[in-house]
Order: C-alpha cells, then sequence, then structure tokens
C-alpha cells in the first residue's frame, strides 16, 4: 500500500526478524516431513541433519498405509465437514434471510436466542447430547457426528447482518414478480451471498477438521474415525516409538488442510478470522 | 358519507395491505426459521438445561437412578484435587498464552506492515499453524521436544545448556505446552492486528511526525497504540476463550500428566464424563468452565461499552 517503500538495505533489520519468526514457525513442519523420510536408526541418532542417508519415504509411509486406513479417515472428514457444512446452510440462510428482512411477531426474542447461543461453546453441551445420542442408538454414526453442530448461531448472525446490507427493492422487485419467499431466499439472496458463504464454509471446515474433542466422545468405531482420531489410533497401535511413521501418518492427515490454505491463502484468512473481525 | 368513514376507507387499504402482508410474513418467517428453531432446541437449548440439572444430580451413566443432590458437587470440587490443578494449570496457561502470542504477534504485525516486501508470504507463513490439524502438529512436537532424540535437546546439548524432559517432568510441561499454544495463536491474532493497523488512516502519521513525534516508537505510542485498542481488546478476549477451551495438545501429548501437571478444565470434563461416566460431577465442572467463559466475555463488554462513551 505504501508509496515510500524504502530501499532493500535499509529494510533489512526488518525482514531479517521477520525471516528467523517465520523460520521458528515452520520447524515443526521441516521437521515433520524429513523425521518421515528417515529410516528408525537415524532417528535414534538424533543428528541434527535434516536429509536422510537412506531414505525410508516408502518404508514409513507405507506402514501407516497399512496400519491404519488414512483414506477412510480423509473420507469421514470430508463427510463430517461437509455434512455439517451443508446443513449449517440449509438452516441458517432462510433463518437469517427472516431475521434480516421480514417483520414478523417474535423476531426479537428469536435474535435475543441468537445472541445466547453465540455465548455457549459447544463443549458445554457433550453430556446430554452424548446421552440423547446414545438413548437414540447413534452413537457411532455420521449422524453424531454432524447433528450437533447443524444449528450454527455464528451463521445465523453473520448472514443476517449480511442480508441487512442488501438492497430491499431486490426482494422487492423478486415478490412482484411472483417470487415466493422461498424461492426469494434460494434464487435471489442466495448468489448475492457468496463471500459470506465462503468465508463461512472455511471457517466452519477448518473448525470441524481440526475437532477432536466430540468425535473422541462419540466414535469408538474405527471405521468412523475422523483425521485427527486416526493419528491418536496409529500411536497407541504403534506404542509411540517410531517417529518415522509417525510423523508420516501426521504428514498425510495435515496436508489436505494445509494444501487447500496454500492454494486459497487469502479467503483462508479472511473465513477464519472472520469471527474476529465480526465482533 | 361520513368524514369517519372516508377517512376510514381511505386508510383501508393501506392497513389491510400491512396487515396481509404482516401475516404473510409473519407465516412464511416462522416456516423459513423452523429447521434452524428445531435444532436449535434439540441441539442447544435443551442440553444446555441438561446440563443445568445434570449438575446437581449424582447422576452416573448407565446407572438406573440418581438422587438431587444440590450443591453437593460443587463442594466435592473443592475437595478435589484433581480437580483444583485442573483449575490452576488452566489459569497459568492461560496467562502464559494470552500476553506471549498477542505481544509476539503485535510485533509481527507492526514489522509486516512497516514495508511492502513479503507481507503476503509472512501473513501465510506465521498463519499456517491455525489451519495445521492441532493433533498431527502435537505429535510433531512431541518428536521436537523429545529428551533424548528431540532436535530442542540436541540444540542445548550443542550449546552446553540442560536439557529438560520438556513434556514428561511436571516443571516443564506446562510451560511446553504453553509454548506450543503460543506457536498456535500468534498467526490468528496477527491476522486481527493486520485488520486493524490497516484501518488506521495513514495521514496520522504524519500528522504526528509534524506534531513532533520523530521516533518510530513516539509513533506507535501516540497513534498505533490508542487507535488499535479495540483490536487490542477484542484480541485478548478471543485468545481467553481459545486458551481456556485448550484440549486437543494436552490430550495428545501429555493426557494430563505427568501427576496432574497438566490437567486442564476441559479434560478434566472429558475423564469424568466419559472415562469414569460421572456425569453429575462432569456437569457441574462443565457449569464452571462455562460460568468462566461467560465472565470473561462479560468483561469484555464491559469494556467495549466503557470504550464507547468516552471514545
Amino acid at each position: 500500500m505504501r508509496s515510500d517503500s524504502p530501499s532493500l538495505v535499509k529494510d533489512l533489520p526488518r525482514l531479517a526478524v521477520l525471516c528467523i519468526a517465520a523460520f521458528i514457525v515452520l520447524v515443526p513442519y521441516v521437521w515433520m516431513l524429513a523425521v518421515s523420510v528417515k529410516p528408525q536408526d537415524e532417528v535414534f541418532r538424533a543428528s541434527l541433519t535434516l536429509l536422510p542417508e537412506r531414505w525410508a519415504l516408502i518404508e514409513n509411509y507405507g506402514k501407516v498405509l497399512r496400519t491404519i486406513p488414512v483414506l477412510t479417515f480423509v473420507i469421514n472428514g470430508l463427510i463430517v465437514c461437509f455434512g455439517i457444512l451443508f446443513f449449517q446452510l440449509l438452516f441458517a440462510i432462510p433463518a437469517a434471510y427472516a431475521l434480516a428482512k421480514l417483520n414478523f411477531r417474535g423476531r426479537e426474542i428469536l435474535f435475543g436466542f441468537v445472541m445466547l447461543g453465540l455465548l455457549i461453546p459447544y463443549q458445554t453441551t457433550a453430556l446430554p447430547l452424548y446421552m440423547g445420542f446414545h438413548q437414540a442408538g447413534l452413537l457411532n454414526s455420521y449422524t453424531a457426528l454432524i447433528a450437533p453442530f447443524t444449528c450454527s448461531v455464528f451463521a445465523i448472525f453473520l448472514f443476517r447482518q449480511f442480508f441487512k446490507a442488501l438492497p430491499d427493492d431486490l426482494i422487492a422487485a423478486a415478490r412482484i414478480d411472483g417470487m415466493g419467499e422461498f424461492s426469494i431466499v434460494w434464487r435471489v439472496i442466495l448468489p448475492n451471498a457468496w463471500p459470506a458463504a465462503t468465508a463461512f464454509a472455511i471457517f466452519s471446515v477448518v473448525a470441524h477438521w481440526n475437532d477432536l474433542f466430540w468425535p473422541l466422545i462419540v466414535i469408538q468405531k474405527g471405521s468412523l474415525y475422523t483425521p485427527a482420531m486416526g493419528i491418536l489410533a496409529f500411536r497407541s497401535v504403534e506404542s509411540g516409538d517410531d517417529y518415522g511413521a509417525l510423523m508420516a501418518a501426521a504428514t498425510l492427515v495435515a496436508a489436505p488442510l494445509v494444501i487447500a490454505f496454500l492454494f486459497a491463502q487469502r479467503r483462508f484468512i479472511e473465513g477464519v478470522t472472520m469471527t474476529g473481525l465480526k465482533g | 358519507m361520513s368524514d369517519a368513514a372516508a377517512a376510514a376507507y381511505a386508510m383501508a387499504p393501506r392497513e389491510r395491505s400491512r396487515a396481509r402482508s404482516l401475516v404473510g410474513d409473519g407465516g412464511a418467517a416462522w416456516l423459513l426459521t423452523l429447521p434452524a428453531i428445531i435444532a436449535y432446541l434439540l441441539m442447544i437449548l435443551l442440553p444446555l438445561a441438561g446440563v443445568l440439572a445434570l449438575a446437581f444430580t449424582d447422576y452416573e451413566f448407565g446407572g438406573t437412578s440418581f438422587r438431587w443432590i444440590g450443591s453437593e458437587n460443587f463442594a466435592d470440587m473443592l475437595k478435589d484435587r484433581t480437580f483444583m490443578a485442573s483449575i490452576r494449570n488452566t489459569v497459568i496457561y492461560c496467562f502464559f498464552v494470552v500476553p506471549l502470542s498477542i505481544g509476539i504477534a503485535l510485533l509481527l504485525a507492526i514489522l509486516i506492515e512497516a514495508g511492502a516486501r513479503g507481507r503476503a508470504f509472512f501473513r501465510a507463513v506465521f498463519f499456517l499453524p491455525v489451519v495445521s490439524l492441532t493433533v498431527a502438529m502435537a505429535t510433531a512436537w512431541q518428536y521436537l521436544l523429545h529428551p533424548s532424540i528431540g532436535p530442542v535437546n540436541a540444540v542445548l546439548r550443542g550449546l552446553g545448556l540442560g536439557t529438560p524432559n520438556w513434556l514428561g517432568s511436571s516443571d516443564w510441561v506446562l510451560m511446553s505446552l504453553g509454548m506450543i499454544g503460543v506457536w498456535e495463536n500468534v498467526g490468528f491474532n496477527l491476522v486481527l492486528f493486520l485488520a486493524g493497523l490497516t484501518a488506521i488512516p495513514r495521514e496520522l502519521y504524519g500528522a504526528a511526525e509534524v506534531d513532533g513525534a520523530k521516533s518510530a516508537w513516539s509513533r506507535f505510542a501516540l497513534v498505533t497504540w490508542p487507535l488499535l485498542g479495540p483490536t487490542l481488546l477484542f484480541v485478548i478476549i478471543i485468545t481467553m476463550t481459545r486458551s481456556i477451551r485448550v484440549f486437543d495438545s494436552v490430550q495428545t501429548l501429555t493426557q494430563g500428566g505427568p501427576n496432574n501437571a497438566s490437567e486442564v478444565l476441559l479434560r478434566t470434563i472429558y475423564q469424568e464424563g466419559f472415562h469414569y461416566f460421572k456425569f453429575g460431577y462432569s456437569a457441574a465442572i462443565t457449569l464452571v468452565f462455562l460460568a468462566i467463559v461467560l465472565a470473561v466475555m462479560l468483561v469484555q463488554t464491559r469494556l467495549i461499552d466503557r470504550r464507547i462513551h468516552y471514545g
């Protein structure tokens, strides 16, 4: 943004500090990748060389893939994240439209409940939800992983703010064209809400891909493990001594989101910090 | 035709149409909000009521009966050494992670903002931990901090310094987890600060310079710091609530050990509830957790209100 960009020499101290900090942030990634291709004896030599003398890439990654079904975990993660996102959008967008653009009795009360919901961390409701899912025979199911997050008060709040800024004429024109409120939501409002929807989508997917607390509670069956649970499972099978394979497992499950981030950094940063900026 | 009737007639179409639109809006609005309302009731409101009720019982999951025991669970907490350790550790963890991750983030944000070179690159690098699977990265840290084969201790040994058992000794474990927490949170705070910094009008720095604020430090004290106030306050609250909810790294690396030295609130809730199945007791701890989170947010709104009054 600034036009008065200083010369490179004057800029060097600043860049040096930033580079040192960046180096520290990247250290775990570098070592994770390095160790994931090292054979066990070299890992235990505890040298500070990054590159292995003998590459054990196939050995380590092969061991992970033989021991745990990484692909299944990643697919589970995708099903859960996109299942949650689908219902969140399906429920939140119409509700947010009603709260933003329609006049009806009880609107203020409903919005009050949205604000109340924003104050409650989801971990608070874990015990009764567990009892409910147990009662319904739904523990160890995708339903148990997805259902608790289907009503995102944050999504309702966010979309409401966004929809309020849309011109009323847009909706009035659609009504004159004979559209009902439902088609207005999906055919007029949603196409205008893409910035908010993508930002929220990224926020939601990052949050649930990384979640460990809830899956750990409702899932015991290995075939339903999420990526985060997958590594824990691998650690307990491996007793945590084969660091090469352990790092390979960590690399494999962390990779999807990190790669997605590297491709769409700006959108990711906008999306994840949106909670902050909206405050 | 009387005047009154004329007036009524003149008003009627408008009245009627407004009335109809209200009714019509009402019907459609309730239909549009219905799915969200049902999900909210089932997944948030009823379970919340459930936790409130459970906290005053001695219910154990799988048991057939329970008693209302009033505030006994809360009295038990005061005598429960695991719970007391958990509270203490969570507070220490917060007071370690919050100032450090905010201070470092602010410093880095100012450095990034001070020039054009490498801005997108550094922002992306610092943000990387935010999108990385915590369990995976905690595993990487476990290797880095390994007492005998870890690179961190290899460096320390090379420098002739002591080599602590970072995650295995009760003196170090909380600090090690705290450092991982700082590493995780800096990028998030940094991006919030960058947004706050770009919102500060450039002219103010020029004006401050004209007014005699020659050094970078005095310009910071005069312009950046006061104008960044609201952002700073918000970042403090966000980091605070994120730190109170620490769970993944503890569960992955130490499981609260050694000897409860890294036991934290969410893990205690998890352990009492889903390991020992003491649902009543776990619900009571959940309420304490909720009360702390609400208190933090209440302080936030109070402070923001005050700021608006004189701002």
